[in-house]
């Protein structure tokens, strides 16, 4: 019997999960004991929901203008007040939900993606890749948070595509570290060794056994992100670098807010405090998720 | 110490030399010929000629980045596109105001973070302890540039207690400081938390108090010594954080600083300020957190085992 | 026993609330402990010797608490003294050492700014007079060039070392009774007999009286004057040395015994006893080590034995000894035997 033979016949044992679907019960189970997590987990369900079906029910539309009504207080009529256009605050928020969100979700599974890559080869075969790969990650690093997003959104201009480019490379960093550090963890334990002297190729003992892993703590800093995400992409356009007007993103609205502060403070509370609930939905389900998964951390 | 130090600061050179050629990268990267910006729209391809001859652009890639790296090593960035004068004279002014920023408001972080984060430990899932790390979630989720306009609101236009914008006088610094170092201070208090959490149940907290010590001597004396080292390490971190933050809190407080210099220029696509400006904030940065490495390093030297 | 008594713990009950639930960890302990002698605690991990030890300074952690019981220290019951009054007694003339010498030590002070701590505390020492006392007290406790070692932090000295800066610390201010909670666990075997014979020598020169926690048969013959053998939170069996080694009554006492290699007989193999201590959120309603004992009756399983009268010497908790035993009268007759 040849190497490959028995490979192939270790991983074929009949009726056993595969690695990475027993990663998954795993994870549930742990996410299911923990409060907070679910709390967040609920959290984040509820405002992904709102933002898909919000859009549908709202009864005015975001960009409409109507200057007989325009910087009115909350009413009846406009929940959350009209900006300085006229349009429903209420209406624009449900529809700059979504945007908030996407930017957040779409930046963090980009930088994680390529994190996680360069985090893998970097752990995975160590060596001079690995020490190009974590400098290159030090450069990244210098630069202090939406530093580096601004800078490039300097290079790029400010547009939405360039809002989640930027913010995706400023995740790359966070990502490789953590993805590196967990793959060195696993990649020295002694079944990974007998995979690999029973002639399993690289590629397979990273798909189907690191993968897996590493796969919780990538969850929870994916969390965390998200919420870093949303925070940076609104700044960069509450700074007028993000997403332009007369987008309802919620850094934007709050940055049309800024200038109104005087006669109608509330354009500028209702966004904010958009933000802030999403923000808080995903740092409460990451830092639940990382108590659960390492009870080390827990107090 | 001495040789830690010194390897350390080997570590750094082709970080830094990475960010230089980062940050060189940017304006070549960037759409458009700057002669043209410099010039103007209209100008005469004489001009705009004379301007890249003068700037070195026709030069070969490396034989620029050479020449932009000579500049950076004696603080020379060149002049501004759109003010001409010399980008030092615009940067420095405006780097001290942010720098004063950035540190009241670490003060203020770890001070506040600090307090809140050893009452939390000490009277752990007390009343005073859900409170504190309620607020601080809170906190820690909060754009600080809505909390500043949030007090803007209240303190200035409506109480009328404290100026809406400027930097420099006693009531003009304290909302700046409260909005930027307040997720800092969410952060430590956390951190504290944990850490003090994670001493008490040390075997030497037991000695201490087998010792015949009073709880507050144990606590302080014995517990929060140990229980600050990991908290030195996120407040290196906030400060990089902080000069971030810095340029939205001077956004919306029209502080004249460095962060708020950055956008204007951005959005004026002056270069060679923003430049200097990224470069100057990154290497601020990496020098904190050089400082915090080695006194993490000699703080965590005599717990280090063996 | 005509001796001054320095300790009489009296029914002591310490129990931890976890989740509105008392787990019982010690339940009914009492013994009595001579000026000048010294008496072992042994038991498992789990028996709750390490709670009583803990009961005894008031040092229980959280959701701990002494429930029940008297611990009378010189004629003042300790379970009723302020916590001002327990904190001069601590250190002062009641101190304890601790298992792990390796990190009971605070590692950002040094050496003698934690044995000043103590003699500052109680005899209010100043930095001079604390610093020669300390180097006096390094010395007593064995350790070469005190002078030097005093400036030095926990993480330059070796775990033996470590161990002999809290006895010097736990000696600072001459302390009637000394708590030592197994003292030499962690420690190398070579500087377990050196910790040991420093403890006994000490003892002599200063004439405490000494707790000996330990899980080891072998440090008991080596240093105590009378025994108490706790399982499941209560004492099974209550005797001097010599009655414990020569003649021990309990089962679990004869189970210790035969776990422990000895010289006198030639025994091809260890006994250990089977089996684990049982939970104590889960302790059996009969003797707590019925489900262990390889003489256990029905009668045991379902009712908790006295600690009563066996012989002069001894007081034991078993059925075996009792008229209502109905197991096999071979065991009554000659008791559980040693490793035959």
């Amino acid at each position: 019997m040849n190497a490959e033979q028995a490979s192939s016949e270790v991983t074929q044992v009949p009726k056993v999960d595969s690695p990475l679907k027993r990663a998954m019960k795993d994870f549930y189970n742990k996410l299911k004991k923990n409060k907070t997590a679910l709390f967040g987990g609920y959290l984040i369900i509820f405002l992904i929901v709102v933002a898909i079906v919000g859009p549908y029910l709202t009864s005015f539309n975001p960009s409409e203008t109507d200057y007989s009504v325009k910087l009115q207080g909350p009413s009846a009529e406009h929940w959350f007040g009209t900006d300085h256009h006229g349009r429903d605050i209420f209406t624009r928020i449900i529809h700059g939900l979504g945007i908030t969100m996407g930017i957040g979700f779409f930046s963090t599974l980009i930088g994680s993606i390529v994190g996680i890559f360069l985090g893998i080869v970097s752990g995975y075969y160590g060596g001079k890749i690995d020490s190009v790969i974590m400098r290159l990650m030090d450069i990244l690093l210098a630069f202090p948070g939406i530093l580096l997003a601004l800078a490039l959104i300097s290079i790029l201009g400010a547009s939405l595509q360039n809002v989640v480019i930027a913010i995706a490379i400023f995740a790359i960093p966070t990502f490789a570290r953590i993805v590196r550090g967990s793959t060195l963890a696993t990649k020295n334990l002694e079944y990974i060794d007998a995979m690999r002297a029973l002639g399993a190729s690289d590629i397979r003992i990273i798909f189907k056994h690191i993968f897996p892993n590493i796969l919780s703590p990538i969850i929870v800093q994916a969390s965390l992100f998200i919420a870093t995400a949303v925070l940076s992409a609104s700044g960069l356009s509450f700074l007028g670098l993000g997403v332009q007007p007369p987008s309802p993103e919620l850094g934007a609205i709050l940055s049309d807010g800024k200038d109104f502060m005087w006669d109608a403070g509330h354009i500028a509370l209702f966004p904010g405090l958009g933000i802030m609930v999403i923000v808080l939905a995903f740092n409460v389900f990451g830092d639940g998720l990382r108590d659960a998964l390492d009870p080390k951390m827990k107090n | 110490m001495f040789q830690f130090i010194v390897r350390r600061l080997f570590q750094l050179i082709p970080v830094l030399l990475g960010v230089t050629i980062l940050v060189f990268s940017l304006m070549h990267l960037s759409p458009g010929n700057p002669a043209h910006i410099i010039a103007g729209e209209s100008a005469p391809e004489s001009t705009v000629q004379q301007i890249e001859e003068r700037l070195g652009l026709n030069d070969p890639i490396p034989v620029q980045y050479a020449n932009f790296l000579k500049d950076v090593v004696t603080l020379d960035f060149g002049n501004s596109w759109r003010t001409s004068l010399p980008v030092s004279t615009e940067l420095w002014p405006k780097f001290w105001v942010t720098f004063e920023l950035a540190i009241y408001s670490t003060i203020f972080s770890i001070f506040l973070g600090l307090i809140a984060g050893i009452i939390s430990a000490v009277r752990q899932y007390s009343v005073a302890d859900v409170s504190i790390m309620l607020v601080a979630l809170f906190g820690l989720s909060m754009p600080n540039f809505w909390l500043g306009l949030m007090l803007m609101q209240w303190f200035s236009i409506n109480l009328g207690w404290l100026p809406p914008t400027g930097w420099g006088t006693p009531e003009q610094i304290i909302m700046p400081v409260f909005t930027l170092g307040t997720m800092g201070a969410a952060v430590i208090a956390r951190m504290t938390r944990s850490s003090m959490l994670d001493v008490i149940t040390q075997d030497y907290i037991r000695t201490a108090r087998a010792k015949g010590l009073k709880e507050k001597v144990v606590i302080y004396r014995h517990a929060l010594k140990n229980a600050l080292i990991p908290v030195v390490t996120v407040v290196g971190l906030q400060f990089g954080g902080l000069l971030a933050g810095a340029v939205l809190t001077e956004s919306v407080f029209a502080i004249n600083g460095m962060g708020k210099l950055v956008v204007d220029r951005i959005l004026a696509r002056d270069f060679p300020v923003v430049q200097a400006a990224v470069l100057v904030m990154a290497v601020v940065f990496v020098f904190v957190n050089l400082i915090v490495d080695v006194s993490y390093k000699f703080l965590n030297k005599r717990i280090d085992l063996d | 026993m005509s001796e001054e008594i320095i300790l009489d713990v009296k029914d002591l009950r310490t129990s931890f609330f976890v989740d509105d639930f008392e787990v019982k960890a010690v339940d009914g302990v009492s013994f009595k402990l001579p000026k000048g002698k010294t008496i072992g605690i042994v038991g498992e991990s789990g028996s709750g010797k390490s709670i009583t030890a803990l009961s005894i300074l008031r040092l229980l952690e959280k959701p701990g608490k002494i429930v029940g019981g008297e611990i009378n220290f010189k004629g003042n019951d300790l379970t009723k003294a302020s916590e001002q009054e327990i904190r001069s007694i601590r250190g002062n003339e009641i101190s304890m050492i601790f298992q792990e010498p390796m990190t009971s030590l605070n590692p950002v002070y040094t050496v003698g700014q934690q044995i000043r701590e103590t003699l500052k505390v109680h005899q209010g020492l100043g930095k001079e007079q604390g610093m020669e006392k300390g180097v006096e007290l390094l010395k007593l406790v064995g350790i070469p060039s005190p002078q030097e070692r005093i400036k030095q932090y926990p993480h330059e000295l070796s775990g033996g070392m470590r161990q002999r800066v809290m006895i010097a610390m736990a000696l600072a201010c001459n302390p009637e009774l000394l708590i030592a909670d197994e003292p030499t666990t962690a420690l190398d075997v070579t500087i377990q007999a050196q910790i040991l014979e420093l403890i006994n020598e000490l003892q002599e020169e200063l004439g405490m009286s000494v707790i000996m926690i330990t899980h080891d048969m072998g440090v008991v013959a080596e240093t105590c004057d009378y025994v108490a053998v706790m399982y499941g939170g209560k004492v099974v069996e209550y005797a001097d040395v010599k009655t414990i080694f020569k003649d021990p009554k309990h089962p679990y006492t004869v189970g210790l015994l035969n776990s422990i290699p000895r010289h006198d007989i030639d025994v091809d193999e260890l006994e250990p006893i089977r089996g684990s201590v049982p939970s104590p959120k889960n302790m059996p309603n009969g003797c707590r080590f019925a489900p262990r004992c390889p003489f256990a009756t029905d009668l045991c399983m379902e009712e908790l034995p006295d600690l009563g009268d066996v012989s002069d010497e001894n007081l034991v908790r078993c059925w075996i000894y009792s008229e209502r035993w109905d197991g096999d009268p071979e065991v009554k007759e000659h008791g559980p035997k040693r490793t035959t």
